[in-house]
């Protein structure tokens, strides 16, 4: 796929954890790639359906849902809700024509920051061989200008 | 309020270097000057500082800002500090939007500055869009019960417990085993002064036994927490002595007619007790109780017992607790050497650990003070083994910070007060003696004779007929291999976090750190407080450390609980969901998604209803409802769905 193609992530995080986790690798000053931008949720019990596809149809080329390790959650299962939505919103993704690997529920706990950041750097490898989000070549005809340019 | 109407301030931090040093701030400065509803954007090299504030405060005024955007560290640092700052400029605290600019995009993006900037910009548009969108949060204020939960009745709980009863606050101390001293106790001596630790524990034990705002629950566990701080709902469950503790007065008559010998925790299974038993001598309270597990009911004890004392039939109890602040001090216990079979613990019997050591020194202890090999014969020549278990990545990566001195310790109380002859090798990979007295302290042993070798030990054989050891350690300084024969090998064994601390963390809504210690909220500035409000921890339950460091911290978790219960009230912020009437279809998904039976589905057919403060603001509700009529405050869809479109719109 084309290296020069520069994916953009959106990654709900959890306040209590993976919010934290992010917190914890830039403290460490540990580099992952600038193709993330974190959205900060209460828990990941408060991601719904619309807020994914929302991100895909705006032309996120990947979504990520971080939250809680299982078990820690620190409103019981709200984690755990909102793998059984990724998995919901995964089938749908598919029948749509959007690869469901564009999607993905991670769990880290707060102090998980190097964790953290490889999962970023993994998802982001992933996301770059899958290419461009359709939904954002069909919404735009092309790659949006922002996107080729970015390198 | 349309989000048309909003009037925005958005306040770019340089923190220094750290933020300008990697993103262009001027760049996002006017990027974020032409957004939509931007009225001012401003950068400064501190936005925290007094200045920083002035600015922002002023900018308000003088724009009439409605909402503010603040891009500087993380919100978990400074979120408070902006919420503050605003307010004082008459603004609810809750119109403020951070931009993760630190720890989200300079420091992990150090080496990308233009990528960084674009992301910057990003994150920024998003902030704008979602502060466009914000409304006011109201807050209540509630009363603060004062009364405090003491979990763990160790030196550092001790401490907290006491202090906390001399400024007049109502304390229950929970403690899990028969005796509040914790492992102190079991320590004989305490470096680096080697005062007699039961001499120096045992009247604070007595003062919590006798101290009348302190309630003491033994064999007990917290089994349940709710509320919030200020107001939390204990639940302890008390496991029963079988015997009453307002009668018994520890005359030790049953102990002596009880025909059944079990292996005595305190002294780590060096010593038999009786299934009737006192944990040891200074024990409090000085109550005997039954090992049920072992008892064979014949009886006897009843019989002997003058006070009748003995109850059988004694069930376990539940007790609810209404306290303001928890204070955890769970400590911490051995680790079990076993599965580093290189050593041989638990298969050679001459191998023990620092502290099955210190209870052959106790002069009450099982030994009766001598230094002993299994069959009985004196040892003459003791290799103690640093860093067992700690500071080895198969096991443990901390430093357990007190072993160094332990063994120390015990080498020169070997030699001063046992056998000035007896030979004594300390093997470790450094020695760390760090604190007031420390270094002077192991010079002491060093001027005793003790032997101190740097180098790991690689193995232990021994030799099956005389039971005696051999120490394969390589000496890093004189680069070869020693072969010590030793008559008795220690372990300095690591410390780690008592059994069950994961369990009490998940109870208590605490975290554990990778090490499995309570974690602090922050490591720095904030070391007693944990990320629950009005949950403090102290002692070697937060990681490895000494009496010193355990009792200053004992009193440190006392002061932070004190000075929440004696400001009488506190104040909550109601981010709780709120319902459209119109929307609500009393289908009663979000009731049963409620992690915390904060809904309700009223009968008559009304909509759903929130409980405040049993809420505690997840937004699960919200993401479960299939006609949007619940709506998170401060997370609204609408909030939420504007800031995806920000952050992918540039
Ligand atoms: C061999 C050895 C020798 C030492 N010698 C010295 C020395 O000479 N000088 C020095 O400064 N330090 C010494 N230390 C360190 C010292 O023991 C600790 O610093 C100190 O005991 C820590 O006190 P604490 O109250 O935090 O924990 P602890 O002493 O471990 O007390 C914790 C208490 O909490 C209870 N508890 C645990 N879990 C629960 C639960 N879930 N619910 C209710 N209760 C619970 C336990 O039963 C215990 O009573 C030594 C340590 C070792 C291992």
């Amino acid at each position: 796929m084309d290296q020069h193609f520069d994916p953009i992530i959106v990654a709900f995080c959890c306040w209590h954890c993976s919010y934290a986790a992010a917190d914890l690798a830039g403290t460490s000053r540990i580099q992952y790639p600038t193709n993330i931008r974190i959205i900060r949720v209460p828990c990941t019990g408060r991601v719904d359906l619309i807020h994914i596809f929302k991100a895909f149809a705006e032309g996120a080329d990947g979504v990520l849902v971080a939250g809680c390790l299982k078990g820690q959650c620190h409103y019981v299962d709200g984690n755990l809700k909102a793998e059984l939505r990724v998995i919901f919103a995964k089938r749908i993704l598919e029948s749509i024509g959007i690869e469901p690997e564009r999607l993905e529920m991670v769990f880290v706990s707060a102090a998980m920051g190097a964790e953290f950041a490889s999962i970023i750097r993994e998802f982001v490898e992933r996301i770059r061989s899958l290419g461009p989000n359709p939904a954002k070549l069909k919404k735009h005809g092309q790659l949006k200008e922002s996107t080729k340019s970015r390198e | 309020m349309s989000p048309d109407n909003a009037k925005v301030g958005v306040f770019i931090c340089h923190c220094g270097k750290n933020i300008a040093g990697v993103i262009n701030v001027e760049e996002v400065r006017r990027f974020a000057e032409k957004l939509p509803g931007v009225v001012v954007a401003k950068d400064y090299m501190f936005m925290c500082s007094q200045t920083g504030q002035r600015l922002i405060k002023d900018a308000i005024k003088e724009h009439r800002l409605n909402r503010v955007v603040v891009a500087s560290c993380s919100p978990k640092l400074h979120e408070p500090t902006f919420r503050k700052c605003i307010s004082e400029a008459g603004l609810n605290p809750y119109l403020l939007e951070m931009v993760n600019l630190r720890e989200h995009c300079s420091w992990p993006h150090l080496y990308e500055p233009g990528k960084a900037t674009e992301k910057a910009k990003a994150l920024l548009k998003a902030a704008v869009e979602r502060a466009k969108r914000l409304e006011p949060v109201k807050s209540v204020k509630i009363p603060v019960i004062k009364s405090v939960l003491v979990i763990g009745g160790g030196v550092a709980g001790i401490q907290a417990a006491l202090d906390l009863a001399e400024q007049g606050f109502r304390v229950y101390l929970v403690e899990r085993s028969p005796s509040i001293g914790g492992n102190m106790a079991r320590v004989v001596k305490t470096f680096p002064t080697d005062d007699c630790a039961m001499c120096i524990l045992s009247p604070k034990m007595s003062e919590v036994a006798s101290h009348p705002n302190i309630t003491l629950f033994t064999c007990s566990e917290v089994i349940s927490v709710d509320g919030h701080v200020g107001n939390f709902t204990v639940r302890i469950l008390k496991r029963p002595r079988h015997i009453d503790e307002e009668k018994c007065v520890a005359c030790g008559a049953c102990e002596e007619v009880c025909p059944v010998l079990v292996p005595d925790e305190f002294d780590l299974g060096m010593r038999m007790r009786k299934a009737i038993y006192i944990p040891f001598p200074q024990a409090i309270p000085r109550v005997y109780l039954i090992d049920t597990d072992k008892c064979i009911r014949c009886g006897m004890c009843a019989q002997v017992c003058e006070r009748n004392a003995i109850n059988f039939d004694e069930k376990p109890k539940e007790l609810e607790l209404k306290v303001g602040a928890i204070i955890v001090a769970t400590g911490f216990e051995e680790f079990d050497p076993s599965p580093i079979t290189e050593y041989g613990y638990g298969e050679y019997d001459n191998v023990v650990t620092q502290m099955q050591l210190a209870r052959m020194l106790d002069p009450l202890g099982p030994t009766h003070g001598e230094i002993l090999r299994a069959d009985g014969k004196p040892a003459k020549t003791i290799v103690m083994i640093q860093c067992v278990g700690s500071r080895d990545h198969r096991f443990n990566k901390y430093c357990s910070s007190v072993c160094c001195m332990v063994a120390l310790k015990h080498a020169q109380l070997i030699k001063l007060e046992h056998d000035p002859q007896a030979e004594v090798y300390i093997c470790c990979i450094d020695i760390r003696a760090y604190r007031k007295g420390y270094e002077e302290y192991a010079d002491r042993a060093r001027e005793l004779g003790v032997k101190i070798i740097k180098g790991r030990v690689s193995k232990v054989e021994e030799d099956k007929k005389s039971g005696k050891l051999k120490v394969y350690v390589y000496n890093v300084v004189l680069d070869e291999v020693m072969v010590i024969d030793a008559d008795l090998v220690v372990l300095s064994s690591a410390m780690i976090p008592s059994r069950g601390t994961q369990d009490l963390a998940k109870i208590l809504g605490v975290e554990v750190g990778p090490d499995g210690f309570l974690k602090e909220l922050h490591p720095k500035l904030q070391p007693i407080d944990t990320k629950i409000p009005g949950i403090f921890i102290c002692g070697c339950a937060q990681g490895p450390k000494d009496i010193p460091d355990s009792v200053a911290q004992g009193s440190a978790a006392a002061a932070r609980a004190a000075s929440l219960l004696s400001r009488g009230e506190i104040t909550i912020d109601l981010i709780i969901p709120e319902v459209n009437e119109d929307l609500c279809r009393k289908c009663g998904i979000c009731v049963r998604f409620c992690p915390f039976n904060a809904l309700e589905l009223p009968p008559e057919g009304k909509s759903v209803r929130v409980i405040e403060l049993k809420c505690k603001g997840c937004g699960t509700c919200a993401a479960a409802c299939p006609t949007g009529a619940i709506q998170l405050k401060h997370y609204k869809d609408e909030q939420i769905l504007a800031q995806i479109e920000g952050i992918l719109g540039v």
